[in-house]
C-alpha cells in the first residue's frame, strides 16, 4: 500500500484561524459593534461629562488616563470571550468532532482558537482606539512597541483563559459565570478608571495582588509612559502565566479533559 | 493479508464505571463492505469513538492500515473517515464552507479541495444547496453533507454509524449505491445500522456485537445460511375464521385473510400448499414474514 504522505499542518492551522475569524466576522453586529457602543458611552460620561470635574489623574486629563484601561478592558472581555464562546459552541454542537477526528495535532487546535481569540482581541482594542481618537484626538503614544507588545500577550493570555473555561464548561451558564463574577471585578477594581495611588494605604496593598492591575498599568506605561508597578516585573508574570495556561491547555487536550468521553 | 482495521482486545470503562467493551478483537479485510451490528448499548459507537480517537479507550490497540493510533495518530487518522450517528457540524455555515474547511483540517490546499468540494457536492446533489446555511437543510440533505465532510479528504476506511438513519427509503437506496460505488472503488467501508436489510444488502462480512462483546464474526453468507426457520405470510383469496391446524407446520391467522407460517429450513414449502389444497384453502400471494437477518439478530441476541 501507498505510504500516506504526512500532513501540511501550516495548511490545517491556517483553516481552523480563518474559520474563528470567519465566525467572529460573520456575527460582526455582536462582536465588533458592542465595544465601540459601550466605550463611546464611558467616553461621553466619565470622560466628557464627569472627567472635567474630577481634573487630573497621575498628570494627565481624566478622559486621556482612561483610554489605555478602557482599550485593555475591551481586550480582556473580547478575547475572553471570543475562546470561550466558540469552543464551547463547538462542542455543544458537537463539531468539535470534525477537530478530533482529523490529523491536527493538539497544538494546532489550541494555536488555532487563541489566534482567533487574539485577532478579536486586537480588532477591537484598535477600533475602541479609534473611537478614543474623537472624544481626544491628540493623543500620542509615548511607546508603540511596548504598547502593541502587551496589546498581544494581553489578547493571548485571555484568550487562553477563555480556552480553559471552555474545556471545563458543561453549560452556558458556566461560559458566563468566570467573565461575569471574577473577570469584571477584577477589571473594575484593576486601575481602568483610577490610579491606585489615590487609594488608602490597605487598598493600595490589596490592588496589588489584582493580576488586572498589572496587564491594564503595562499598558498604560506604553500608551502614557505612566505605571503604578514595575513594568519588568509586570510582563515577567504576564509571560509565566501565558506559559502555565499554555502548558495547562495542552495537558488537557492531550487527556481529553472535557472533550473526549 | 492486509487489514484495513485490526482492533486487538480493546477494553472502554467509562468513568462512571459502565463497561461498554470488555476487550473485543476484530479484523476487517482491506477492500470489504463490513456490517457491524448490535443492539442499542451493545459497544458499537464506543468502538467507532475509539478508532476515530473521539473515546479514550481503557486497554488494547487499534490498528488502521497497520499504522497504530497510539503511534502515529496523525498517519492513521489521515487515512479515516468516520460519519458520526449525531449531526456534527456547524450549523450556521454554508454546506461548501464545510465541507472545504474539512478538507482544510486535512492540510488540502484551498485550490486543490476547491475542485474536490465541487465534484463531491455534485456526486451527493448537493450543489444546489451550496450557499445554504447546513441548519436550513432537511435531515436527509444534513446526512449526505456528514457523508460529503467523511469523504473529502479520501479516506482508505470510512466508518458509518448508522447514516441512513431517519432517512426515507429513496434517498436510502441512493446511499447505497453511492456507498457500493466507493467500495467498488476501493475504499473499505464499515457500516453500524438498524435497517438488517441494510447490512444484507450491501455487506460482505459482518460483525455482532453484544454487551461489548463480539458474538460473531463470520461472512454474511455464511451467517445466512445458519438461519432455519424462514417466515412467510400467505394472503388467501377467502377469509378463515381460525388457523388451520397442519402436522409440522406452525401456523397462524393475524386477520382473516392473513396466514403467517414459519418454514424449517430441510421442510418443504410444497407440502404446505399441498395441505392446504386439500383443505380448500387458496392462496392469491405470499412474502417473506420479515428480513432474514433480522430474525438471525433477534435469535443471536437472545442467546
Amino acid at each position: 500500500m501507498e505510504k500516506p504522505k504526512k500532513i501540511n499542518i501550516a495548511i490545517t492551522l491556517w483553516t481552523l484561524t480563518s474559520k474563528e475569524i470567519r465566525r467572529f466576522m460573520r456575527i460582526w453586529i455582536q462582536t465588533l459593534v458592542p465595544p465601540a457602543v459601550t466605550m463611546s458611552l464611558y467616553f461621553v460620561i466619565f470622560g466628557s461629562l464627569i472627567g472635567p470635574r474630577i481634573g487630573s489623574m497621575d498628570g494627565f486629563d481624566y478622559v486621556q488616563f482612561m483610554i489605555p484601561g478602557l482599550i485593555m478592558m475591551s481586550v480582556i472581555t473580547n478575547s475572553y470571550a471570543n475562546v470561550v464562546s466558540s469552543f464551547y459552541g463547538v462542542k455543544f454542537q458537537k463539531s468539535i468532532e470534525e477537530l478530533l477526528i482529523s490529523p491536527m495535532p493538539n497544538w494546532t487546535i489550541l494555536l488555532g482558537f487563541i489566534l482567533g481569540g487574539v485577532c478579536r482581541g486586537v480588532m477591537v482594542g484598535i477600533i475602541v482606539f479609534g473611537v478614543s481618537l474623537f472624544f481626544y484626538p491628540d493623543f500620542n503614544i509615548v511607546n508603540l512597541p511596548l504598547t502593541i507588545l502587551v496589546l498581544f500577550l494581553t489578547a493571548i493570555l485571555f484568550a487562553l483563559m477563555g480556552f480553559i473555561n471552555a474545556i471545563f464548561a458543561d453549560s452556558f451558564d458556566d461560559i458566563s459565570v468566570i467573565p461575569t463574577f471574577v473577570l469584571t471585578p477584577l477589571i473594575y477594581l484593576g486601575g481602568v478608571f483610577y490610579s491606585i495611588n489615590i487609594l488608602p494605604e490597605i487598598w493600595r496593598s490589596v490592588s496589588l495582588a489584582n493580576p488586572m492591575l498589572y496587564v491594564v498599568n503595562t499598558f498604560r506605561e506604553g500608551m502614557l509612559g505612566i505605571s503604578d508597578v514595575s513594568i519588568s516585573f509586570s510582563l515577567s508574570m504576564i509571560g509565566l502565566f501565558i506559559f502555565l495556561l499554555t502548558a495547562a491547555s495542552l495537558y488537557l487536550l492531550n487527556k481529553g479533559i472535557g472533550i473526549r468521553e | 493479508m492486509s487489514y484495513a482495521l485490526e482492533i486487538n482486545n480493546l477494553k472502554k470503562v467509562y468513568s462512571g464505571g459502565t463497561e461498554a467493551l470488555k476487550g473485543i478483537s476484530l479484523k476487517v479485510n482491506e477492500g470489504d463492505f463490513y456490517a457491524l451490528l448490535g443492539p442499542n448499548g451493545a459497544g458499537k459507537s464506543s468502538t467507532i469513538g475509539i478508532i476515530g480517537t473521539l473515546v479514550t479507550k481503557t486497554a488494547g490497540n487499534v490498528k488502521i492500515f497497520g499504522i497504530d493510533i497510539d503511534e502515529d495518530v496523525a498517519i492513521a487518522k489521515s487515512m479515516l473517515g468516520v460519519v458520526s450517528q449525531e449531526i456534527n457540524f456547524s450549523q450556521f455555515e454554508k454546506v461548501i464552507d464545510i465541507v472545504t474547511t474539512q478538507a482544510g483540517f486535512y492540510g488540502i490546499k484551498k485550490s486543490l479541495a476547491k475542485p474536490k468540494v465541487e465534484n463531491m457536492l455534485k456526486r451527493l446533489s448537493l450543489w444546489d444547496k451550496r450557499n445554504d446555511q447546513a441548519r436550513t437543510l432537511s435531515g436527509g440533505y444534513k446526512r449526505r453533507l456528514m457523508i460529503a465532510k467523511a469523504l473529502i479528504h479520501e479516506p482508505k476506511l470510512l466508518i458509518l454509524d448508522e447514516p441512513t438513519a431517519g432517512v426515507d427509503i429513496e434517498l436510502r437506496r441512493e446511499m447505497w449505491t453511492f456507498l457500493k460505488e466507493i467500495n467498488t472503488n476501493g475504499t473499505t467501508i464499515i457500516l453500524t445500522t438498524h435497517y438488517l436489510e441494510e447490512a444484507e444488502q450491501l455487506c460482505r462480512n459482518i460483525g455482532i456485537i453484544d454487551q461489548g462483546q463480539i458474538v460473531i464474526d463470520t461472512s454474511m453468507r455464511d451467517l445466512l445460511s445458519k438461519l432455519d426457520v424462514q417466515g412467510f405470510v400467505l394472503d388467501l383469496e377467502e377469509p378463515l375464521d381460525k388457523a388451520p391446524a397442519i402436522d409440522n407446520y406452525s401456523l397462524r391467522l393475524d386477520d382473516p385473510l392473513t396466514l403467517v407460517t414459519a418454514i424449517n429450513k430441510d421442510s418443504s414449502i410444497n407440502k404446505l400448499f399441498d395441505e392446504l389444497n386439500k383443505l380448500n384453502i387458496k392462496v392469491k400471494s405470499m412474502r417473506n414474514e420479515s428480513n432474514r437477518l433480522e430474525e438471525l439478530f433477534i435469535e443471536m441476541i437472545k442467546k
